[in-house]
C-alpha cells in the first residue's frame, strides 16, 4: 500500500482535475463510466506486473487481445448457446499463449522481449490471414453482456475488475507472490536458495496470458468486433505498470501500485480528450513517461525511503 | 537481466514492435485531432477547407446525383451518368481473353465483398480463359511490382484498383503503353486508362449525409463529425462536402475526430463528446463501418440516438430498423467490382465504352431500408453487392440459405 501512495495521490489529481472540466464525472453514472472503460487496462496492467516483476516482459497481450476478440466473433457467429464454451475456449487459448511465451523463455533462453515480440507477429499475422482484415461473424447479446451490462447500475466489467484486482494482491501476498518477487530481485540467488525460478516467471506468463483473454472479452463485449481493437495495448499496459512506479527488470514495486498506474493513464487521457487533445498525443504521453520512469529509477536519492535492490541484501 | 540493459532492451522492443503496429496516418497528424478544440470556438467548428478540394468537381458531382443513368435500371453496375463514349477499335481481339487484376487490398468489409463479386462476375463469362489476381496488401511498392508483373504475364486487359493516388500515377501511365487498362475505385492522375469506373464520388457521399443532418437536426444542434483517417482523397472529398454543407447551415459542428476505424475508439469519443456537452444532435461519418459503436455510445448512455449517418452495411442497417432510427446511410456500391469485368470484355469486343464511368451510387432511406436489409447476411456484409443473382450467392458472401 505505501508503495502505491505516490501514484495514488497522481491519480487523486487528474480525478479533480476531470471533475473541474466535467462535473457529470462526479456523478455515479459518470465513474462508473469511466470504471468501465478503464478496467481492460487495468486487468491488462495486473497480467503485465506479474510478469515485469518477474523480471521479464510481455509484449504479445495487445494482439492477443485483437485475437480473442476475432476468434469469439468467428466462432461465436450470433449463437447465443456459444456464448459459455466460447469463453471458457478464449480463456484456454489465453493460458496456452502465456504458457508457450513462458515455457521458450525460461527453458529455451530466448530473452522474453524477442519472445513477445515473435508472439505479437505470429498473432496478428495469424488474425490477417484468418480474417482478410475484415472479421467475420457475430457476437452474442449473452457475450456482450460483460462489456456493455450491469448489475444493476454497477457495470460487470467494474465487478470483473474488482474480482481480478483481489485475486492478484492475494496472488502476490501468497507465496507465489514472495517467489516471483524473489526470481525478479535476484535470479540466481531465488534459485540457489530453491525456488523453482522457471516454474514462477512461466506461471506469471500465463496470468498475463489469462489477463489479455479477460480484458478481450471485456473490450469485445464494449465495443464489438473489430480486427485493431488490441492495437497498441502493450504499451499502455507497460507505461501503466511503470507508471505505478514498478521497475523494469523486476523484483520491485506493488500490484495495487500498477493497477493505479493503468487507472492514472485512462485518467490523463480521458482528461486529455476533455480539453479537445486526444489522439496523436497519447502515444507520446505514453513514452514520456516510460522514459521519465525509468530515468527517476536510476537516480540515486540521498533521502531514499526504500532500499534499492541489492541493498536490501546488504541491509539483511 | 541486469536492470539497465533489460531497460534498452524493453525500448528496443517498443520502437520496433511500433513501427510495425503504428498506423502513421492516423496517429502522426497533430494538426488534425487539435483541429476539434481550436476551432469549435470559430463559426461552425468545421475548420479549414482540405487541400483535396476541388470545386469544380464537387459541383460536378452534386449535379450528377439527380441525373438519370443510361443503361439497364435493373443492373445499375451496367449503368453510367452522362456518358462520353470512348472508341476501343484498336484493342479488338478474338478471345478467349485473359483477363489480369492488380488489387489494392482485401483488408477491409467493403474490399472483401467486393472482390467476392468481381471473381463470381468473371467465372460468368466463358470467354475469359484465365483470371489472374494479385493481391497488393495496402503496400504502394508491391502494387508497383504486382503492375509489372502482370503486364510480363500476357494479359489481354489490366484491371487496377489503385492502393494510393499519386504513388501509383506512373506504373498506371507505364502499363497504359503495353496492354488496355481499366482503372476503378480510387482514381489516378492520367487519363491513360481506356476508362475509369467509379461511383458518383466523395463528394455526393458526404453531402448525401450532411444534407439530411443538417434537415434533421434542429438550428444551433450540436453535430459530432466521425472520421477514418486523413489525407485519403475519397475519404477527404467526403468530409470536405460535408463541411461545405455545414457551413452554410445553422447546426454547430462540435467536433471533429479521427476514430482509426476502430469501434472502441469510436464508442469512447462518442461518450466522451457526450459527457462533455450533455448530448450530442446528430453524428455524421465519412464511414459507416463504425456507426452501431456511435450508436451503442448513446444507448449505453441511456440517451436517444440522434440523427445519424451510417453506409450500407447489415449491422448498422439491422440497428437503424430494430431501433427505429433517423438515419440515412450514402452508400459507395460494391456492385462497381462488377464493373471493371464488363468493361473489360467490351473492350476486348472492340465495343465502346465511357471514359469516365459514373455508376449511379443510391442512398438507403427509411422508405427503402427494407429492401436493403437482408436478415441471412453476415453483420459486416455490404448491401449493395449487385451480387444477388450470382451464382453462388448467399454463402459466398458468408450469408445462410433461407
Amino acid at each position: 500500500m505505501k508503495r502505491a501512495l505516490p501514484i495514488l495521490a497522481v491519480l487523486v489529481v487528474l480525478l479533480a482535475a476531470i471533475a473541474v472540466a466535467n462535473p457529470y464525472f462526479l456523478e455515479p453514472a459518470g465513474f462508473l463510466a469511466f470504471l468501465k472503460r478503464a478496467a481492460p487496462l487495468v486487468i491488462l496492467a495486473a497480467g503485465q506486473y506479474f510478469v515485469i516483476v518477474s523480471g521479464e516482459f510481455d509484449l504479445s497481450v495487445g494482439s492477443l487481445v485483437t485475437a480473442e476478440v476475432v476468434i469469439a466473433a468467428r466462432l461465436i457467429d450470433g449463437e447465443e448457446s456459444a456464448t459459455w464454451p466460447v469463453i471458457a475456449l478464449l480463456i484456454v487459448i489465453g493460458l496456452l499463449v502465456g504458457l508457450v511465451n513462458g515455457v521458450v523463455t525460461t527453458k529455451l533462453r530466448v530473452p522474453s522481449f524477442i519472445v513477445t515480440l515473435g508472439m505479437l507477429l505470429i498473432l496478428s499475422g495469424a488474425v490477417f490471414l484468418w480474417t482478410g482484415g475484415a472479421p467475420r461473424g457475430a457476437l452474442s447479446e449473452g457475450f456482450r453482456t460483460f462489456g456493455r451490462g450491469g448489475l444493476g447500475p454497477i457495470p460487470w466489467s467494474v465487478l470483473i475488475l474488482l474480482a481480478v484486482g483481489a485475486a492478484a494482491i492475494w496472488l502476490m501476498r501468497a507465496d507465489f507472490g514472495k517467489t516471483l518477487m524473489a526470481t525478479g530481485d535476484n535470479e540466481r540467488a531465488a534459485a540457489l536458495s530453491g525456488v523453482r525460478v522457471d516454474r514462477a516467471k512461466i506461471f506469471a506468463f500465463m496470468l498475463s496470458g489469462l489477463a489479455a483473454a479477460v480484458a478481450g472479452i471485456l473490450l469485445g463485449g464494449f465495443a464489438g468486433v473489430s480486427a485493431q481493437v488490441g492495437q497498441g495495448l502493450e504499451f499502455s499496459a507497460i507505461t501503466a505498470v511503470v507508471l505505478g512506479g514498478v521497475v523494469l527488470g523486476g523484483g520491485r514495486g506493488s500490484v495495487l501500485a500498477a493497477m493505479a498506474g493503468a487507472f492514472t493513464l485512462e485518467a490523463l487521457f480521458t482528461l486529455l480528450n476533455l480539453y479537445g487533445i486526444s489522439g496523436a498525443l497519447e502515444f507520446t504521453v505514453q513514452g514520456v513517461i516510460i522514459i521519465a520512469a525509468v530515468a527517476a529509477g536510476a537516480i540515486r536519492l540521498p533521502w531514499k525511503f526504500t532500499p534499492r535492490k541489492g541493498d536490501a541484501h546488504a541491509a539483511s | 537481466m541486469p536492470r539497465h540493459k533489460a531497460a534498452v532492451a524493453v525500448f528496443a522492443a517498443l520502437a520496433l514492435a511500433g513501427c510495425t503496429t503504428d498506423k502513421p496516418a492516423a496517429t502522426s497528424q497533430p494538426a488534425a485531432p487539435a483541429a476539434s478544440a481550436s476551432q469549435s470556438a470559430q463559426g461552425s467548428g468545421t475548420g479549414a477547407q482540405s487541400k483535396f478540394f476541388v470545386q469544380a468537381d464537387f459541383d460536378a458531382q452534386l449535379a450528377m446525383r439527380s441525373q438519370t443513368p443510361q443503361g439497364p435500371t435493373d443492373k445499375p453496375w451496367e449503368q453510367a451518368i452522362a456518358p462520353q463514349m470512348t472508341d476501343t477499335a484498336k484493342y479488338k481481339k478474338d478471345g478467349p481473353y485473359h483477363l489480369c487484376f492488380s488489387n489494392a487490398a482485401v483488408n477491409n468489409p467493403w474490399r472483401q465483398v467486393g472482390w467476392k463479386t468481381m471473381q463470381a462476375e468473371a467465372g460468368l463469362h466463358k470467354e475469359i480463359s484465365k483470371f489472374t489476381a494479385l493481391d497488393a496488401e495496402g503496400k504502394d511498392d508491391k502494387q508497383i511490382s504486382d503492375i509489372a508483373e502482370l503486364q510480363a504475364k500476357g494479359c489481354d486487359a489490366l484491371i487496377i484498383s489503385p492502393n494510393t493516388t499519386a504513388t501509383l500515377t506512373p506504373a498506371v501511365t507505364a502499363a497504359c503503353e503495353k496492354v488496355p487498362v481499366i482503372v476503378f475505385d480510387r482514381g489516378v492522375e492520367t487519363d491513360c486508362p481506356v476508362t475509369f469506373i467509379k461511383p458518383i464520388g466523395g463528394y455526393a457521399f458526404g453531402a448525401d449525409a450532411a444534407e439530411f443532418l443538417v434537415e434533421k437536426v434542429p438550428a444551433g444542434g450540436k453535430v459530432l463529425a466521425l472520421r477514418i483517417l486523413p489525407g485519403v482523397d475519397v475519404l477527404e472529398t467526403r468530409w470536405s462536402a460535408a463541411k461545405v454543407v455545414f457551413d452554410k447551415s445553422k447546426v454547430q459542428v462540435v467536433g471533429v475526430e479521427f476514430t482509426d476505424g476502430d469501434a472502441a475508439k469510436t464508442k469512447s469519443i462518442v461518450s466522451d463528446y457526450i459527457q462533455r456537452h450533455g448530448k450530442i444532435d446528430g453524428v455524421w461519418m465519412d464511414a459507416g463501418a463504425t456507426a452501431v459503436a456511435a450508436i451503442e455510445a448513446f444507448e449505453d448512455a441511456g440517451l436517444p440516438v440522434p440523427p445519424i449517418n451510417g453506409e450500407d452495411q447489415q449491422d448498422f442497417l439491422q440497428k437503424w430498423k430494430d431501433a427505429n432510427l433517423t438515419a440515412v446511410a450514402p452508400t459507395y456500391p460494391t456492385y462497381q467490382w462488377r464493373t471493371p469485368i464488363i468493361a473489360a470484355l467490351k473492350i476486348l469486343k472492340g465495343e465502346e465504352v465511357p471514359k469516365a464511368w459514373n455508376l449511379p451510387q443510391p442512398k438507403v432511406t427509411a422508405e427503402n431500408l427494407s429492401t436493403y436489409l437482408k436478415p441471412n447476411m453476415p453483420p459486416l456484409h455490404y448491401a449493395l453487392c449487385g451480387c444477388e443473382d450470382l451464382p453462388g450467392f448467399p454463402e459466398t458472401w458468408g450469408g445462410k440459405k433461407s
